[in-house]
Protein backbone atom coordinates (compact mmCIF):
# COMPACT_ATOMS: atom_id res chain seq x y z
CA UNK A 1 0.00 0.00 0.00
CA UNK A 2 1.97 3.17 -1.07
CA UNK A 3 0.79 6.69 -1.94
CA UNK A 4 0.12 7.75 -5.06
CA UNK A 5 1.30 10.78 -6.46
CA UNK A 6 0.33 12.24 -9.82
CA UNK A 7 3.44 14.60 -11.36
CA UNK A 8 3.82 15.64 -14.70
CA UNK A 9 6.26 17.58 -16.76
CA UNK A 10 6.71 21.24 -18.05
CA UNK A 11 9.35 22.94 -20.24
CA UNK A 12 11.03 19.48 -20.52
CA UNK A 13 11.41 19.07 -16.54
CA UNK A 14 9.29 17.58 -13.89
CA UNK A 15 7.08 20.32 -12.95
CA UNK A 16 8.36 22.43 -9.33
CA UNK A 17 4.56 21.87 -8.52
CA UNK A 18 4.84 18.31 -8.89
CA UNK A 19 7.92 18.37 -7.10
CA UNK A 20 6.29 19.87 -4.50
CA UNK A 21 3.48 17.01 -4.46
CA UNK A 22 5.81 14.35 -4.15
CA UNK A 23 7.57 16.24 -1.43
CA UNK A 24 3.99 16.37 0.63
CA UNK A 25 2.97 12.60 -0.45
CA UNK A 26 5.93 11.23 0.72
CA UNK A 27 6.19 12.85 4.15
CA UNK A 28 2.24 11.35 4.26
CA UNK A 29 3.77 7.66 3.38
CA UNK A 30 6.07 8.54 6.02
CA UNK A 31 3.85 8.88 8.23
CA UNK A 32 1.59 5.84 7.50
CA UNK A 33 5.35 3.44 6.89
CA UNK A 34 5.04 3.06 3.64
CA UNK A 35 6.49 4.79 0.59
CA UNK A 36 5.82 7.05 -2.17
CA UNK A 37 5.31 6.14 -5.92
CA UNK A 38 5.29 8.98 -8.36
CA UNK A 39 3.03 8.44 -11.77
CA UNK A 40 4.41 10.31 -14.68
CA UNK A 41 3.15 10.03 -18.75
CA UNK A 42 5.53 10.96 -21.21
CA UNK A 43 9.60 11.43 -21.29
CA UNK A 44 11.61 13.25 -18.75
CA UNK A 45 14.45 12.93 -16.80
CA UNK A 46 12.87 11.31 -13.33
CA UNK A 47 15.85 11.63 -11.09
CA UNK A 48 14.01 14.95 -9.86
CA UNK A 49 11.26 12.10 -8.29
CA UNK A 50 13.43 10.66 -6.79
CA UNK A 51 15.25 13.28 -4.77
CA UNK A 52 11.82 14.71 -3.89
CA UNK A 53 11.19 11.76 -2.40
CA UNK A 54 9.25 8.86 -4.26
CA UNK A 55 10.55 5.53 -3.94
CA UNK A 56 9.04 4.25 -7.37
CA UNK A 57 8.22 5.90 -10.57
CA UNK A 58 5.33 4.37 -12.34
CA UNK A 59 5.39 5.86 -16.23
CA UNK A 60 2.06 4.89 -17.68
CA UNK A 61 2.34 3.45 -21.38
CA UNK A 62 -0.30 4.05 -23.52
CA UNK A 63 -0.92 5.98 -27.11
CA UNK A 64 -4.06 7.72 -25.79
CA UNK A 65 -2.68 9.30 -23.32
CA UNK A 66 -0.70 11.75 -25.16
CA UNK A 67 -3.10 15.22 -24.63
CA UNK A 68 -3.50 14.54 -21.17
CA UNK A 69 -7.22 13.94 -21.16
CA UNK A 70 -9.09 14.14 -17.87
CA UNK A 71 -11.22 11.28 -19.12
CA UNK A 72 -7.98 8.77 -20.04
CA UNK A 73 -6.24 10.04 -16.99
CA UNK A 74 -8.31 9.25 -14.62
CA UNK A 75 -8.75 5.52 -15.74
CA UNK A 76 -5.10 5.37 -15.87
CA UNK A 77 -4.19 6.43 -12.29
CA UNK A 78 -7.46 4.22 -11.13
CA UNK A 79 -5.26 1.27 -12.76
CA UNK A 80 -1.60 2.67 -11.53
CA UNK A 81 -3.86 2.95 -7.92
CA UNK A 82 -5.32 -0.90 -7.43
CA UNK A 83 -1.45 -1.72 -8.87
CA UNK A 84 -0.13 -0.21 -6.06
CA UNK A 85 -2.92 -0.72 -3.36
CA UNK A 86 -2.64 2.88 -3.30
CA UNK A 87 -5.90 4.83 -0.94
CA UNK A 88 -3.86 8.29 -0.70
CA UNK A 89 -3.54 10.11 -4.23
CA UNK A 90 -1.75 13.60 -4.12
CA UNK A 91 -2.05 16.01 -7.04
CA UNK A 92 -0.86 19.51 -7.73
CA UNK A 93 -4.13 21.69 -7.33
CA UNK A 94 -2.53 23.58 -10.78
CA UNK A 95 -5.19 23.76 -13.64
CA UNK A 96 -4.30 20.17 -14.68
CA UNK A 97 -4.99 19.05 -10.84
CA UNK A 98 -8.42 20.26 -11.04
CA UNK A 99 -9.38 19.03 -14.25
CA UNK A 100 -8.25 15.25 -13.48
CA UNK A 101 -8.33 14.89 -9.75
CA UNK A 102 -12.42 15.84 -9.05
CA UNK A 103 -13.08 12.83 -12.17
CA UNK A 104 -11.13 10.21 -9.79
CA UNK A 105 -12.12 11.28 -6.60
CA UNK A 106 -15.63 10.99 -7.82
CA UNK A 107 -14.62 7.10 -9.74
CA UNK A 108 -13.12 6.16 -6.14
CA UNK A 109 -15.97 7.43 -4.45
CA UNK A 110 -12.54 8.81 -2.22
CA UNK A 111 -12.99 12.24 -0.23
CA UNK A 112 -10.95 14.83 -1.40
CA UNK A 113 -9.90 18.06 -0.96
CA UNK A 114 -8.44 21.01 -3.42
CA UNK A 115 -6.47 23.41 -2.44
CA UNK A 116 -4.28 21.52 1.04
CA UNK A 117 -2.14 24.10 2.32
CA UNK A 118 -0.75 22.30 5.41
CA UNK A 119 0.36 18.52 5.92
CA UNK A 120 -2.37 16.19 7.13
CA UNK A 121 -3.11 15.02 10.36
CA UNK A 122 -3.49 11.70 10.40
CA UNK A 123 -5.27 9.39 13.53
CA UNK A 124 -6.22 6.03 12.35
CA UNK A 125 -8.34 5.85 8.98
CA UNK A 126 -9.31 9.45 9.39
CA UNK A 127 -7.47 12.78 7.87
CA UNK A 128 -7.46 16.48 8.70
CA UNK A 129 -6.72 18.35 6.04
CA UNK A 130 -6.64 22.50 6.46
CA UNK A 131 -7.48 24.16 3.09
CA UNK A 132 -7.96 28.35 2.66
CA UNK A 133 -11.76 29.24 2.09
CA UNK A 134 -14.10 32.15 1.23
CA UNK A 135 -10.99 33.64 -1.19
CA UNK A 136 -8.26 33.48 1.28
CA UNK A 137 -9.99 35.19 4.61
CA UNK A 138 -9.70 31.76 6.59
CA UNK A 139 -8.82 28.77 6.70
CA UNK A 140 -11.18 25.13 7.02
CA UNK A 141 -9.91 21.89 8.76
CA UNK A 142 -11.39 19.36 6.44
CA UNK A 143 -12.18 15.65 7.70
CA UNK A 144 -11.51 13.04 4.81
CA UNK A 145 -14.13 10.27 6.30
CA UNK A 146 -13.80 8.05 3.54
CA UNK A 147 -10.93 4.59 3.08
CA UNK A 148 -10.11 6.37 -0.39
CA UNK A 149 -8.56 10.08 0.12
CA UNK A 150 -7.92 12.61 -2.59
CA UNK A 151 -5.70 15.36 -1.98
CA UNK A 152 -4.41 18.06 -4.23
CA UNK A 153 -1.68 20.63 -2.72
CA UNK A 154 -2.00 24.29 -3.13
CA UNK A 155 1.05 25.63 -4.96
CA UNK A 156 4.08 27.31 -3.15
CA UNK A 157 2.62 25.65 0.17
CA UNK A 158 6.22 24.55 1.04
CA UNK A 159 9.38 25.06 -0.58
CA UNK A 160 10.97 21.89 -2.57
CA UNK A 161 13.32 19.97 -1.10
CA UNK A 162 15.23 17.79 -2.50
CA UNK A 163 17.97 14.98 -0.98
CA UNK A 164 19.84 12.14 -3.24
CA UNK A 165 17.80 9.34 -2.92
CA UNK A 166 16.63 7.71 -6.24
CA UNK A 167 13.66 6.19 -7.40
CA UNK A 168 13.40 2.66 -9.62
CA UNK A 169 11.68 3.91 -12.82
CA UNK A 170 9.04 1.02 -14.47
CA UNK A 171 6.90 0.91 -17.12
CA UNK A 172 3.25 0.60 -16.35
CA UNK A 173 1.34 -0.35 -19.50
CA UNK A 174 -2.45 1.07 -19.25
CA UNK A 175 -5.89 -0.80 -20.45
CA UNK A 176 -7.99 2.30 -22.18
CA UNK A 177 -9.68 -0.23 -24.34
CA UNK A 178 -13.21 0.59 -23.00
CA UNK A 179 -12.47 4.25 -22.29
CA UNK A 180 -13.09 6.80 -25.18
CA UNK A 181 -12.96 10.35 -25.11
CA UNK A 182 -14.81 12.63 -27.65
CA UNK A 183 -12.39 15.35 -27.24
CA UNK A 184 -10.15 16.56 -29.70
CA UNK A 185 -7.18 18.99 -29.42
CA UNK A 186 -7.13 21.27 -32.27
CA UNK A 187 -4.36 23.79 -31.05
CA UNK A 188 -2.08 24.62 -28.51
CA UNK A 189 -0.85 27.94 -27.05
CA UNK A 190 1.81 27.81 -24.31
CA UNK A 191 3.51 30.92 -22.78
CA UNK A 192 6.99 30.68 -23.71
CA UNK A 193 7.87 32.47 -21.18
CA UNK A 194 10.52 30.93 -18.96
CA UNK A 195 8.71 32.21 -15.72
CA UNK A 196 4.58 31.21 -14.55
CA UNK A 197 2.66 32.99 -12.99
CA UNK A 198 0.66 30.13 -10.97
CA UNK A 199 3.68 29.26 -9.44
CA UNK A 200 6.61 31.97 -9.21
CA UNK A 201 8.32 32.53 -6.31
CA UNK A 202 8.30 36.93 -7.07
CA UNK A 203 5.59 38.29 -9.09
CA UNK A 204 5.42 42.04 -10.19
CA UNK A 205 2.04 43.30 -10.31
CA UNK A 206 0.39 46.91 -12.08
CA UNK A 207 -3.22 47.96 -11.53
CA UNK A 208 -5.18 50.93 -13.27
CA UNK A 209 -2.87 53.66 -11.52
CA UNK A 210 -0.15 52.94 -14.64
CA UNK A 211 -2.86 54.45 -16.83
CA UNK A 212 -2.50 52.45 -20.18
CA UNK A 213 -0.82 49.32 -21.84
CA UNK A 214 2.01 52.07 -22.96
CA UNK A 215 3.30 52.43 -19.48
CA UNK A 216 3.87 48.34 -18.90
CA UNK A 217 7.62 48.36 -20.00
CA UNK A 218 9.36 49.61 -16.72
CA UNK A 219 6.88 47.01 -14.92
CA UNK A 220 8.12 44.12 -17.68
CA UNK A 221 11.72 45.60 -16.36
CA UNK A 222 11.50 45.90 -13.22
CA UNK A 223 9.94 42.19 -13.65
CA UNK A 224 12.91 41.13 -15.40
CA UNK A 225 15.65 42.50 -13.05
CA UNK A 226 13.97 40.52 -10.50
CA UNK A 227 13.19 37.36 -12.47
CA UNK A 228 9.55 37.78 -11.49
CA UNK A 229 7.02 36.99 -13.35
CA UNK A 230 4.33 39.74 -14.22
CA UNK A 231 0.59 39.82 -13.07
CA UNK A 232 -2.53 42.65 -12.88
CA UNK A 233 -5.82 43.68 -11.29
CA UNK A 234 -8.87 42.92 -12.93
CA UNK A 235 -9.38 46.40 -14.50
CA UNK A 236 -6.54 45.73 -16.39
CA UNK A 237 -7.05 42.35 -17.99
CA UNK A 238 -10.75 43.70 -18.46
CA UNK A 239 -9.87 46.95 -20.77
CA UNK A 240 -7.38 44.46 -22.86
CA UNK A 241 -3.61 46.38 -21.65
CA UNK A 242 -2.62 42.77 -19.93
CA UNK A 243 -3.64 39.26 -21.57
CA UNK A 244 -6.35 37.59 -19.26
CA UNK A 245 -3.66 35.41 -17.88
CA UNK A 246 -2.30 37.82 -15.78
CA UNK A 247 -5.68 38.94 -13.79
CA UNK A 248 -5.29 38.02 -10.31
CA UNK A 249 -7.99 37.57 -7.17
CA UNK A 250 -10.77 36.41 -6.69
CA UNK A 251 -12.25 36.16 -10.24
CA UNK A 252 -8.55 35.61 -12.12
CA UNK A 253 -6.06 33.36 -10.80
CA UNK A 254 -5.20 32.91 -6.94
CA UNK A 255 -0.92 32.79 -6.30
CA UNK A 256 0.70 32.89 -3.08
CA UNK A 257 4.34 34.25 -4.32
CA UNK A 258 7.38 34.69 -1.32
CA UNK A 259 7.40 38.38 -2.69
CA UNK A 260 4.13 40.14 -4.63
CA UNK A 261 5.11 43.85 -5.78
CA UNK A 262 1.62 45.55 -6.38
CA UNK A 263 1.97 48.92 -8.34
CA UNK A 264 -0.73 51.00 -8.83
CA UNK A 265 -3.27 48.76 -6.99
CA UNK A 266 -5.46 49.93 -4.71
CA UNK A 267 -6.43 46.96 -3.08
CA UNK A 268 -10.02 46.17 -2.76
CA UNK A 269 -11.32 43.34 -1.37
CA UNK A 270 -11.64 40.84 -4.44
CA UNK A 271 -7.91 41.92 -5.75
CA UNK A 272 -6.35 40.75 -2.29
CA UNK A 273 -8.64 37.69 -2.17
CA UNK A 274 -6.10 36.53 -4.41
CA UNK A 275 -2.77 37.53 -3.23
CA UNK A 276 -2.81 37.76 0.30
CA UNK A 277 -1.67 34.58 0.93
CA UNK A 278 1.60 35.75 -0.12
CA UNK A 279 4.49 35.82 2.29
CA UNK A 280 6.09 39.31 1.60
CA UNK A 281 3.62 42.38 0.13
CA UNK A 282 5.27 45.48 -0.97
CA UNK A 283 2.56 48.42 -2.10
CA UNK A 284 3.50 51.31 -4.33
CA UNK A 285 0.90 53.72 -4.54
CA UNK A 286 0.57 57.38 -4.65
CA UNK A 287 -2.38 57.58 -2.44
CA UNK A 288 -1.38 57.18 0.92
CA UNK A 289 -4.67 56.21 2.26
CA UNK A 290 -4.90 53.24 -0.69
CA UNK A 291 -6.70 50.26 0.82
CA UNK A 292 -3.53 48.18 -0.14
CA UNK A 293 -1.27 49.56 2.39
CA UNK A 294 -3.15 47.96 5.49
CA UNK A 295 -2.28 44.52 3.72
CA UNK A 296 1.34 45.51 3.03
CA UNK A 297 4.46 44.80 4.73
CA UNK A 298 6.33 47.76 2.72
CA UNK A 299 4.90 50.25 1.72
CA UNK A 300 6.37 53.45 -0.81
CA UNK A 301 3.67 56.63 -1.47
CA UNK A 302 4.99 58.27 -4.32
CA UNK A 303 4.24 58.13 -8.14
CA UNK A 304 5.30 55.21 -9.94
CA UNK A 305 6.82 56.77 -12.50
CA UNK A 306 9.64 58.26 -10.69
CA UNK A 307 9.57 55.30 -8.63
CA UNK A 308 9.61 52.06 -10.71
CA UNK A 309 12.78 53.26 -12.36
CA UNK A 310 14.21 54.43 -9.65
CA UNK A 311 13.43 50.83 -8.10
CA UNK A 312 15.27 49.10 -11.39
CA UNK A 313 18.11 51.05 -10.88
CA UNK A 314 18.87 49.70 -7.18
CA UNK A 315 17.81 46.18 -8.35
CA UNK A 316 20.79 46.49 -11.08
CA UNK A 317 23.06 47.93 -8.25
CA UNK A 318 21.68 45.19 -5.71
CA UNK A 319 22.87 42.35 -8.31
CA UNK A 320 26.40 43.75 -9.14
CA UNK A 321 27.34 44.14 -5.41
CA UNK A 322 25.84 40.24 -5.26
CA UNK A 323 28.16 39.29 -7.71
CA UNK B 1 -29.94 22.77 -27.16
CA UNK B 2 -30.64 21.71 -23.61
CA UNK B 3 -28.32 23.41 -21.22
CA UNK B 4 -28.07 22.63 -17.49
CA UNK B 5 -26.74 25.60 -15.83
CA UNK B 6 -25.02 24.91 -12.02
CA UNK B 7 -25.49 27.79 -9.73
CA UNK B 8 -24.51 28.01 -6.09
CA UNK B 9 -25.72 30.71 -3.59
CA UNK B 10 -22.42 32.43 -2.20
CA UNK B 11 -21.63 35.25 0.46
CA UNK B 12 -21.24 38.55 -1.80
CA UNK B 13 -17.60 39.23 -2.40
CA UNK B 14 -17.14 42.06 0.43
CA UNK B 15 -18.70 39.93 3.20
CA UNK B 16 -16.81 40.44 6.25
CA UNK B 17 -16.60 36.69 7.36
CA UNK B 18 -16.91 35.62 11.11
CA UNK B 19 -17.84 32.21 12.60
CA UNK B 20 -20.37 30.82 15.25
CA UNK B 21 -20.72 27.65 17.40
CA UNK B 22 -17.32 27.61 18.34
CA UNK B 23 -15.57 28.02 15.00
CA UNK B 24 -17.75 25.47 13.36
CA UNK B 25 -20.05 27.26 11.33
CA UNK B 26 -20.19 30.39 8.98
CA UNK B 27 -21.69 33.08 10.22
CA UNK B 28 -24.73 34.30 7.72
CA UNK B 29 -26.30 36.65 9.95
CA UNK B 30 -26.50 39.85 7.83
CA UNK B 31 -24.43 38.25 5.06
CA UNK B 32 -25.64 39.13 1.24
CA UNK B 33 -25.82 35.83 -0.77
CA UNK B 34 -25.45 36.09 -4.39
CA UNK B 35 -25.01 33.79 -7.27
CA UNK B 36 -21.39 32.61 -7.62
CA UNK B 37 -19.81 35.21 -10.10
CA UNK B 38 -18.71 32.83 -12.15
CA UNK B 39 -21.86 30.35 -12.26
CA UNK B 40 -23.82 33.72 -13.11
CA UNK B 41 -21.37 35.84 -15.76
CA UNK B 42 -19.67 33.25 -17.19
CA UNK B 43 -21.87 29.98 -17.61
CA UNK B 44 -25.47 31.53 -17.06
CA UNK B 45 -24.42 34.44 -19.61
CA UNK B 46 -23.09 32.25 -22.07
CA UNK B 47 -25.95 29.91 -21.75
CA UNK B 48 -28.53 32.38 -22.72
CA UNK B 49 -26.68 33.79 -25.52
CA UNK B 50 -26.28 30.11 -26.82
CA UNK B 51 -30.10 30.24 -26.51
CA UNK B 52 -30.88 33.05 -28.04
CA UNK B 53 -28.97 32.45 -30.79
CA UNK B 54 -29.28 28.43 -31.28
CA UNK B 55 -32.63 28.49 -29.67
CA UNK B 56 -33.63 25.39 -26.88
CA UNK B 57 -33.98 26.02 -23.24
CA UNK B 58 -31.54 27.39 -20.23
CA UNK B 59 -32.25 25.51 -16.85
CA UNK B 60 -30.90 26.49 -13.56
CA UNK B 61 -30.30 23.73 -10.98
CA UNK B 62 -29.19 24.45 -7.38
CA UNK B 63 -28.79 21.82 -4.69
CA UNK B 64 -29.84 24.23 -1.31
CA UNK B 65 -31.99 25.11 1.12
CA UNK B 66 -35.43 27.96 0.59
CA UNK B 67 -32.64 30.42 2.06
CA UNK B 68 -31.39 30.36 -1.28
CA UNK B 69 -34.67 30.91 -3.61
CA UNK B 70 -33.55 34.80 -3.92
CA UNK B 71 -30.17 33.37 -5.90
CA UNK B 72 -32.59 31.53 -8.04
CA UNK B 73 -35.35 33.85 -9.30
CA UNK B 74 -32.14 36.24 -10.14
CA UNK B 75 -30.73 33.92 -12.57
CA UNK B 76 -34.70 33.58 -13.78
CA UNK B 77 -34.73 36.95 -13.98
CA UNK B 78 -31.57 37.16 -16.09
CA UNK B 79 -33.44 34.74 -18.21
CA UNK B 80 -33.25 30.95 -17.62
CA UNK B 81 -36.50 29.53 -18.50
CA UNK B 82 -36.95 27.65 -15.51
CA UNK B 83 -35.54 26.39 -12.04
CA UNK B 84 -34.57 22.96 -10.30
CA UNK B 85 -33.77 23.27 -6.56
CA UNK B 86 -32.86 19.93 -4.64
CA UNK B 87 -34.08 20.39 -1.26
CA UNK B 88 -30.94 19.95 0.95
CA UNK B 89 -27.75 21.81 2.56
CA UNK B 90 -25.01 21.04 0.28
CA UNK B 91 -22.60 19.05 2.25
CA UNK B 92 -19.15 19.08 0.07
CA UNK B 93 -19.02 18.99 -3.90
CA UNK B 94 -19.14 15.32 -4.14
CA UNK B 95 -22.45 15.61 -2.55
CA UNK B 96 -23.78 18.10 -4.82
CA UNK B 97 -22.66 16.32 -7.88
CA UNK B 98 -24.34 13.03 -6.54
CA UNK B 99 -28.05 15.26 -6.32
CA UNK B 100 -26.97 17.02 -9.94
CA UNK B 101 -26.42 13.78 -11.95
CA UNK B 102 -29.09 12.41 -10.01
CA UNK B 103 -31.36 14.65 -11.82
CA UNK B 104 -29.94 15.16 -14.93
CA UNK B 105 -28.87 11.46 -15.92
CA UNK B 106 -31.99 10.89 -17.57
CA UNK B 107 -33.18 14.43 -19.34
CA UNK B 108 -30.91 14.51 -21.90
CA UNK B 109 -28.92 17.66 -21.52
CA UNK B 110 -26.85 19.06 -24.66
CA UNK B 111 -24.55 20.70 -22.40
CA UNK B 112 -24.22 21.04 -18.38
CA UNK B 113 -22.15 24.02 -17.24
CA UNK B 114 -20.40 24.92 -13.52
CA UNK B 115 -18.49 27.62 -12.54
CA UNK B 116 -15.11 27.35 -12.15
CA UNK B 117 -15.22 26.83 -8.71
CA UNK B 118 -17.01 28.74 -5.66
CA UNK B 119 -15.53 31.87 -4.12
CA UNK B 120 -16.43 30.49 -0.56
CA UNK B 121 -15.34 26.94 -0.84
CA UNK B 122 -13.05 27.37 -3.39
CA UNK B 123 -13.15 23.80 -4.12
CA UNK B 124 -13.41 24.28 -8.14
CA UNK B 125 -14.06 19.91 -7.92
CA UNK B 126 -17.71 19.88 -8.62
CA UNK B 127 -18.22 20.19 -12.40
CA UNK B 128 -15.17 17.56 -12.98
CA UNK B 129 -17.40 15.10 -10.52
CA UNK B 130 -20.62 15.50 -12.17
CA UNK B 131 -18.95 14.42 -15.52
CA UNK B 132 -17.63 11.20 -14.22
CA UNK B 133 -20.94 10.41 -12.48
CA UNK B 134 -22.57 11.14 -15.56
CA UNK B 135 -19.79 9.13 -17.69
CA UNK B 136 -19.45 12.41 -20.12
CA UNK B 137 -16.60 14.46 -20.63
CA UNK B 138 -15.19 17.46 -18.97
CA UNK B 139 -13.33 20.83 -20.12
CA UNK B 140 -12.74 22.61 -17.11
CA UNK B 141 -11.96 26.53 -17.11
CA UNK B 142 -13.26 27.35 -20.15
CA UNK B 143 -13.10 30.78 -21.78
CA UNK B 144 -14.79 30.51 -25.44
CA UNK B 145 -17.54 28.70 -26.38
CA UNK B 146 -18.57 28.19 -29.42
CA UNK B 147 -21.74 25.13 -30.65
CA UNK B 148 -22.44 24.23 -34.59
CA UNK B 149 -24.70 21.40 -34.44
CA UNK B 150 -23.75 18.84 -32.56
CA UNK B 151 -19.91 20.26 -32.10
CA UNK B 152 -18.75 22.59 -29.38
CA UNK B 153 -15.68 24.52 -30.21
CA UNK B 154 -13.88 25.51 -26.92
CA UNK B 155 -10.59 27.77 -25.37
CA UNK B 156 -9.62 26.93 -22.20
CA UNK B 157 -6.85 27.64 -19.54
CA UNK B 158 -3.94 25.01 -19.13
CA UNK B 159 -0.91 25.72 -16.89
CA UNK B 160 1.30 28.06 -19.11
CA UNK B 161 -1.30 28.80 -21.97
CA UNK B 162 -4.46 27.97 -23.30
CA UNK B 163 -6.08 25.12 -25.28
CA UNK B 164 -8.46 24.88 -27.77
CA UNK B 165 -10.65 21.82 -27.87
CA UNK B 166 -13.26 20.18 -30.16
CA UNK B 167 -15.93 18.07 -28.38
CA UNK B 168 -19.78 16.41 -29.49
CA UNK B 169 -21.93 17.17 -27.28
CA UNK B 170 -23.13 16.59 -24.66
CA UNK B 171 -20.34 18.10 -22.11
CA UNK B 172 -19.67 19.00 -18.90
CA UNK B 173 -17.63 22.29 -18.52
CA UNK B 174 -16.57 24.82 -16.37
CA UNK B 175 -16.71 28.46 -17.00
CA UNK B 176 -14.13 31.03 -16.85
CA UNK B 177 -13.49 34.66 -17.08
CA UNK B 178 -13.82 35.18 -20.99
CA UNK B 179 -17.11 33.16 -21.88
CA UNK B 180 -19.03 36.53 -21.85
CA UNK B 181 -19.89 39.89 -20.00
CA UNK B 182 -22.07 39.92 -17.08
CA UNK B 183 -25.70 40.79 -17.44
CA UNK B 184 -27.71 43.03 -15.67
CA UNK B 185 -31.65 41.84 -14.90
CA UNK B 186 -34.02 44.23 -16.65
CA UNK B 187 -37.34 44.93 -15.19
CA UNK B 188 -39.33 42.61 -17.72
CA UNK B 189 -36.94 39.51 -16.54
CA UNK B 190 -37.77 40.80 -13.05
CA UNK B 191 -41.20 40.37 -13.53
CA UNK B 192 -41.38 37.19 -15.47
CA UNK B 193 -39.06 35.58 -12.99
CA UNK B 194 -41.91 35.64 -10.84
CA UNK B 195 -43.72 33.41 -12.59
CA UNK B 196 -41.47 31.00 -14.35
CA UNK B 197 -41.13 27.28 -12.81
CA UNK B 198 -39.22 26.21 -10.08
CA UNK B 199 -39.64 22.49 -9.23
CA UNK B 200 -38.70 22.17 -5.46
CA UNK B 201 -37.17 18.23 -5.69
CA UNK B 202 -36.21 15.78 -2.42
CA UNK B 203 -32.55 15.09 -1.98
CA UNK B 204 -31.54 11.59 -3.11
CA UNK B 205 -29.35 9.18 -1.35
CA UNK B 206 -25.99 10.74 -0.80
CA UNK B 207 -22.35 9.88 0.65
CA UNK B 208 -21.11 12.30 3.12
CA UNK B 209 -16.96 11.67 2.22
CA UNK B 210 -15.77 14.51 3.85
CA UNK B 211 -16.93 17.14 7.07
CA UNK B 212 -15.70 20.51 8.11
CA UNK B 213 -14.26 20.39 11.28
CA UNK B 214 -13.76 23.95 12.27
CA UNK B 215 -12.99 27.11 10.60
CA UNK B 216 -9.72 29.88 11.29
CA UNK B 217 -9.42 33.37 10.42
CA UNK B 218 -6.48 33.93 8.18
CA UNK B 219 -4.87 37.01 10.50
CA UNK B 220 -3.60 40.08 8.36
CA UNK B 221 -0.83 41.81 8.53
CA UNK B 222 0.81 43.35 11.61
CA UNK B 223 1.94 46.80 10.08
CA UNK B 224 3.64 48.41 6.68
CA UNK B 225 6.69 49.82 7.07
CA UNK B 226 7.17 52.76 4.87
CA UNK B 227 9.92 53.21 2.77
CA UNK B 228 10.90 56.91 1.58
CA UNK B 229 10.00 57.31 -2.17
CA UNK B 230 13.17 59.19 -1.82
CA UNK B 231 15.04 56.38 -1.66
CA UNK B 232 13.76 53.28 -3.01
CA UNK B 233 17.05 51.25 -2.82
CA UNK B 234 16.44 51.34 0.92
CA UNK B 235 13.19 48.87 -0.09
CA UNK B 236 15.70 46.21 -2.48
CA UNK B 237 17.96 46.05 1.12
CA UNK B 238 14.98 45.10 3.12
CA UNK B 239 13.86 42.84 1.20
CA UNK B 240 16.93 40.84 0.96
CA UNK B 241 18.30 41.80 4.71
CA UNK B 242 14.81 41.15 6.73
CA UNK B 243 12.26 40.19 4.50
CA UNK B 244 15.20 37.24 2.92
CA UNK B 245 12.59 37.74 -0.15
CA UNK B 246 15.53 38.46 -2.28
C1 LIG C 1 -17.42 40.21 -7.87
C2 LIG C 1 -16.16 40.98 -8.12
C3 LIG C 1 -15.00 40.28 -8.39
C4 LIG C 1 -13.81 40.98 -8.61
N1 LIG C 1 -12.66 40.25 -8.83
C5 LIG C 1 -11.49 40.92 -8.95
C6 LIG C 1 -10.26 40.21 -9.13
O1 LIG C 1 -10.23 38.98 -9.23
N2 LIG C 1 -9.11 40.92 -9.22
C7 LIG C 1 -9.07 42.30 -9.15
O2 LIG C 1 -7.97 42.87 -9.23
N3 LIG C 1 -10.21 42.98 -9.01
C8 LIG C 1 -11.42 42.33 -8.91
N4 LIG C 1 -12.57 43.06 -8.79
C9 LIG C 1 -12.49 44.53 -8.94
C10 LIG C 1 -12.06 45.24 -7.68
O3 LIG C 1 -13.19 45.48 -6.87
C11 LIG C 1 -11.38 46.59 -8.02
O4 LIG C 1 -12.29 47.36 -8.78
C12 LIG C 1 -10.08 46.44 -8.79
O5 LIG C 1 -9.22 45.52 -8.15
C13 LIG C 1 -9.39 47.77 -8.89
O6 LIG C 1 -8.26 47.68 -9.73
P1 LIG C 1 -7.04 48.68 -9.57
O7 LIG C 1 -6.58 48.66 -8.19
O8 LIG C 1 -6.08 48.36 -10.66
O9 LIG C 1 -7.70 50.08 -9.96
P2 LIG C 1 -8.15 51.29 -9.05
O10 LIG C 1 -9.06 50.88 -7.97
O11 LIG C 1 -8.60 52.33 -10.00
O12 LIG C 1 -6.82 51.73 -8.34
C14 LIG C 1 -5.75 52.35 -8.97
C15 LIG C 1 -4.75 52.71 -7.89
O13 LIG C 1 -3.61 53.28 -8.49
C16 LIG C 1 -3.16 54.36 -7.70
N5 LIG C 1 -2.41 55.26 -8.57
C17 LIG C 1 -2.90 56.13 -9.51
N6 LIG C 1 -1.89 56.76 -10.12
C18 LIG C 1 -0.75 56.30 -9.58
C19 LIG C 1 0.61 56.59 -9.80
N7 LIG C 1 1.02 57.46 -10.71
N8 LIG C 1 1.52 55.92 -9.05
C20 LIG C 1 1.15 55.02 -8.11
N9 LIG C 1 -0.13 54.73 -7.88
C21 LIG C 1 -1.07 55.36 -8.60
C22 LIG C 1 -4.42 54.96 -7.12
O14 LIG C 1 -4.13 55.67 -5.92
C23 LIG C 1 -5.27 53.73 -6.87
O15 LIG C 1 -5.08 53.22 -5.57
C24 LIG C 1 -13.78 42.39 -8.58
C25 LIG C 1 -14.96 43.09 -8.33
C26 LIG C 1 -16.15 42.41 -8.10
C27 LIG C 1 -17.39 43.18 -7.81
N1 LIG D 1 -24.96 23.78 -4.13
C1 LIG D 1 -24.74 23.85 -5.45
N2 LIG D 1 -25.78 23.76 -6.32
C2 LIG D 1 -25.58 23.82 -7.66
N3 LIG D 1 -24.38 23.98 -8.22
C3 LIG D 1 -23.32 24.06 -7.41
C4 LIG D 1 -23.43 24.00 -5.99
N4 LIG D 1 -22.19 24.09 -5.45
C5 LIG D 1 -21.33 24.22 -6.49
N5 LIG D 1 -22.00 24.22 -7.67
C6 LIG D 1 -21.42 24.37 -9.03
O1 LIG D 1 -20.13 23.81 -9.05
C7 LIG D 1 -19.15 24.80 -9.35
C8 LIG D 1 -17.86 24.49 -8.61
O2 LIG D 1 -18.10 24.44 -7.24
P1 LIG D 1 -17.03 23.96 -6.18
O3 LIG D 1 -16.50 22.65 -6.65
O4 LIG D 1 -17.79 23.85 -4.91
O5 LIG D 1 -15.97 25.04 -6.15
C9 LIG D 1 -19.80 26.11 -8.99
O6 LIG D 1 -19.22 27.19 -9.70
C10 LIG D 1 -21.24 25.84 -9.39
O7 LIG D 1 -21.44 25.96 -10.79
Amino acid sequence: MSVLIYTEIAKGKIKKSSLEAVNYGSRIAAQLNTTATAIIVGEVDCNDLGKAGAKKVLKLKNDKLANLDSQYLAAAIEQAATAEGANIIIFSNDFSGKAIAPRLAAKLKAGMVAGAVDNPVISGDSFSVKKNVFSGKAVATYNINSAKKVISLLPNSFAVELSDNTAEVVEFAVNLDNVNSPIKVKEVKKDTSELNLADADLVVSAGRGMKGPENWGMIEDLAKELGAATACSRPVSDMDWRSHHEHVGQTGLAIRPNLYIAIGISGAIQHLAGVSGSKTIVVINSDKEAPFFKSADYGIVGDAFEIVPKLIQAVKNFKTNQN
Amino acid sequence: MKILVCISNVPDTTTKISFTNNDTTFNSAGVQFVINPFDEWYALVRALELKETLGGSVTIIHVGTVDSEPTIRKGLALGADDAVRIDVEPSDAFAVAEQISEYAKDKGFDLIMAGKETISYNSAMMGCMLAELLNLPFISMATKLEVTGNLATIEHDIDGGTEVLECTLPLVLSANKGMAEARIPNMRGIMAARTKPLQILPAAAADKLTNIASFTLIPGRTECKFIDSSTPEKLIELLHNEAKAI
